[in-house]
């Protein structure tokens, strides 16, 4: 791998982690508040939509923008009617707005556009184009010779839309107001004791919903990312579950906002590698080392720890081992070699397993095997003021 | 303080929260230029008009009775499974491997074999997710999303390799063998000379969803078990404290539910015409599920009545998706809306009620 694929790899996880950062952020707002929100996928599908719709009929992509904004603070105060005013479930309301951006979206192109539940391709005034800094290079031949310096300037920090400059400045933007303003500090305690910020006269209610709107507005500026910036146009389900891994990024970031940071481009790189590296090759060996290896660390963890451990644990050690003896079994005999032989054999590792790698990166994010975090206090609790 | 009678708030709560949904509906056909009296006509059309229209809803029915059922168990003891889809393509799998790897000779040999596999496969696909949230208090809802995916990757490898045979195009298992096909109503029909229900997949699953669901009224509401279900779900606190070990109840809980989820493949892979699994198998049933628990109040005989309702609009909304220029995914439309209205904001449609009910009653006792 030479410096400028490298560098190619970091340009992709930045713009891959812009829409998972400001997703990430929308619901840092609103956990930080008080108030679980599952549903930042369908805000963000629903954005992605409507801005792209409007892009396309006004042909100007900030109108488009403030359109897939509207739309994310709209379903985000149906979420903060469900969730506060009602004190209804917040898990049932963010599934049902999933549902709700899932379905609508595709049934509302198809209606309008009559593509199959997609927009037509917008044109390139109506989407928000790479900035060429002063001095970039812009062809990828004459970045590819030139000095490291230049690769980097070029490719990594010049060239993106406005928008991944922008979402990148949220993440300051957010550290100064939850942790800098009256308004921060209110908020952060009104996710861990509701009941105090209430006995100090301030409003319980005023301060979630302002934190959903905040949640709405920033999920919508990522999903109008995607549809034009990304892509060029709106295509059905092309959230692609990013709202979903934004909340494990959020738990992994423990709902700070530089740390926030931080995981979403680990998340990016993640997708980077997988659109890059649909193809790669494994000794057996490796593999060997890798399963047999976690395996041996869940059952050291597990005999230590109780009977359930033991069952749970050890039983997925067996399928971790078994899985490791198949593949050098397999080789061994299908290539007609030795078993010492077949372990310098290379297989292929299914791309579905490449592909399911960031679910699996969450898994072991959430199983908190990573670091401990403790999520706010009154999380997912309506509050219900003392009569 | 007075309650509303209990009937109000089995009947008339979830009625109106689908009277809601249905207008919304109706702005939503309006908005892409449908009539929305026309589209209802052709979905009832689609869903009942029929015996082959019929027999098609009630086979999705039976898909969302598991997957409801499944949901249900889970939300006693205030856990969400939203994982029903993986676990269905799980069971999907597990009933696959017992059916093609073992010739058996009869139909009901096959449902009990692969029936077990389905379940067994089914609940392991949420032991992780169990695990997790039992043990290490990680989220289930989002676990259980994040195993969905894999297990649609898991399938697609499965599928694309070891269990596809050679020379077949198709992503998907080979056929299962003609002795282990469920018989489907239509075949039943015909023992009496009548040819109900056509050439729909209804079968004799619907049979073992109906004991499900009383096998789930009797394990919540009249076993130790499932009042220690209903314990964790109502309170964790009391529960520790009345000596009810949190960790494994909800293990077995969800254990139970993702047992229930992978059930469904008796209907939807051994069930079908042509018996085999592919690569869709689940075809959203495990989110149905979600709707169909919410609507049903997580009790059997609701959730039956739901899963009838939501296989006549899977089925209804399939045909006008075939008629007109409506996409299929209305019906997720209106799935998203009985959830919010039953589920997130079912305060909103219950105190009107509740308040009604309470000025009407106050008027008649002063009267007596």
């Amino acid at each position: 791998m030479d410096f400028f694929t490298i560098v190619q790899l970091g340009d992709a996880s930045v713009r891959m982690a812009i829409p998972l950062l400001l997703a990430c952020l929308a619901g840092l707002f609103s956990e930080r508040a008080g108030i679980f929100d599952i549903g930042l996928e369908g805000k963000m599908l629903a954005a992605a939509f409507l801005s792209a719709a409007v892009s396309l009929a006004s042909g100007n992509v900030w109108v488009g923008l403030l359109a897939g904004i509207g739309i994310s603070i709209t379903l985000s105060i149906i979420h903060g009617l469900a969730s506060i005013t009602f004190r209804g479930n917040q898990l049932i309301s963010g599934v049902a707005i999933n549902f709700f951006a899932a379905g609508l979206t595709v049934v509302i192109a198809q209606g309008w556009f009559a593509q199959g539940g997609r927009t037509p391709s917008l044109p390139k005034d109506a989407r928000f184009n790479g900035l060429d800094f002063p001095g970039a290079l812009t062809r990828v031949r004459d970045k590819m010779q030139a000095s490291p310096g230049m690769q980097f300037y070029s490719e990594f920090v010049s060239g993106h839309s406005i928008l991944v400059y922008l979402g990148l400045l949220t993440v300051p933007l957010s550290w100064w107001i939850l942790y800098r303003t009256r308004f921060g500090l209110r908020l952060r305690a009104v996710g861990e004791a509701p009941e105090a910020v209430d006995t100090a006269g301030i409003s319980v209610v005023r301060l979630r919903y302002s934190a959903v709107i905040i949640a709405g507005i920033l999920c919508g500026i990522a999903g109008a990312y995607l549809s034009t910036a990304v892509q060029a146009g709106f295509t059905k389900d092309m959230t692609a579950n990013r709202g979903f891994i934004a909340l494990a990024a959020l738990i992994f970031a423990k709902w700070r906002p530089w740390y926030a940071l931080g995981a979403c481009l680990l998340f990016g790189l993640f997708f980077a590698i997988d659109n890059r590296f649909q193809n790669i090759q494994l000794q057996v060996i490796w593999i060997m080392v890798l399963l047999v290896g976690s395996a041996a660390v869940m059952t050291v963890y597990a005999l230590r720890r109780e009977k359930i451990d033991v069952l749970v644990l050890g039983g997925l050690s067996v399928v971790l081992a078994a899985i490791a003896l198949v593949t050098w079994f397999g080789t061994a005999s299908g290539e007609g070699i030795g078993m010492i032989a077949a372990l310098w054999e290379t297989v292929k590792v299914p791309s579905q397993l490449i592909q399911s790698l960031p679910y699996l990166f969450v898994v072991i994010v959430l199983a908190g095997f990573v670091g401990k975090a403790i999520p706010p206090r009154a999380g997912g609790q309506p509050y219900v003021k003392e009569r | 303080m007075d309650k509303m009678p209990k009937w109000a708030d089995v009947v008339l709560v979830p009625v109106v929260s689908l009277l809601l949904a249905a207008i919304i509906s109706a702005i939503v056909f309006l908005a892409i230029g449908q009539n929305p009296w026309e589209a209802l006509k052709l979905m009832a059309y689609g869903a009942v008009g029929t015996s082959d229209f019929l027999g098609y809803t009630l086979f999705y029915a039976t898909n969302f009775i598991f997957t409801g059922l499944a949901v249900a168990v889970a939300f006693h003891a205030s856990l969400f499974n939203i994982g029903g889809e993986g676990q269905v393509l799980l069971g999907g799998l597990g009933a696959a491997i017992v059916v093609l790897l073992v010739p058996w000779p009869h139909w009901t040999l096959a449902l009990i074999a692969g029936g077990t596999a389905a379940a067994l496969f089914g609940a392991l696909w949420v032991v992780i997710p169990a695990y997790l949230q039992a043990r290490r208090g990680s989220h289930i809802v989002i676990t259980t999303i994040m195993f969905n995916f894999m297990a649609s990757g898991l399938l697609v490898y499965m599928l694309a390799g070891p269990l596809k045979p050679e020379g077949q195009q198709q992503v998907a298992s080979g056929l299962f063998p003609e002795a282990s096909k469920l018989p489907s109503l239509n075949d039943i029909a015909e023992m009496f000379g009548s040819d109900m229900f056509g050439r729909s997949p209804v079968n004799i699953s619907i049979f073992i969803a109906i004991l499900a669901c009383v096998a789930v009224w009797a394990l919540i509401w009249h076993t130790r078990l499932g009042y220690q279900i209903r314990a964790l779900g109502k309170s964790e606190s009391a529960a520790k404290y009345a000596g009810i070990s949190a960790v494994n109840i909800t293990m077995i809980t969800l254990l139970i539910s993702g047992a229930l989820a992978g059930m469904m493949a008796i209907n939807n892979t051994m069930g079908i015409n042509s018996p085999q699994l592919v690569d869709n198998a689940a075809g959203g049933a495990g989110f149905i599920g979600i709707a169909v628990a919410l609507m049903g109040r997580n009790h059997p005989v609701g959730i039956v009545i739901a899963a009838l309702l939501f296989g006549a609009l899977y089925q209804g909304g399939a045909e006008l998706a075939a008629a007109t220029d409506v996409q299929v995914q209305i019906v997720i439309v209106i799935q998203a809306l009985v959830i919010m209205f039953t589920g997130a904001l079912d305060e909103m449609v219950r105190s009107p009620i509740e308040k009604l009910f309470l000025r009407f009653g106050r008027g008649t006792a002063v009267e007596e």
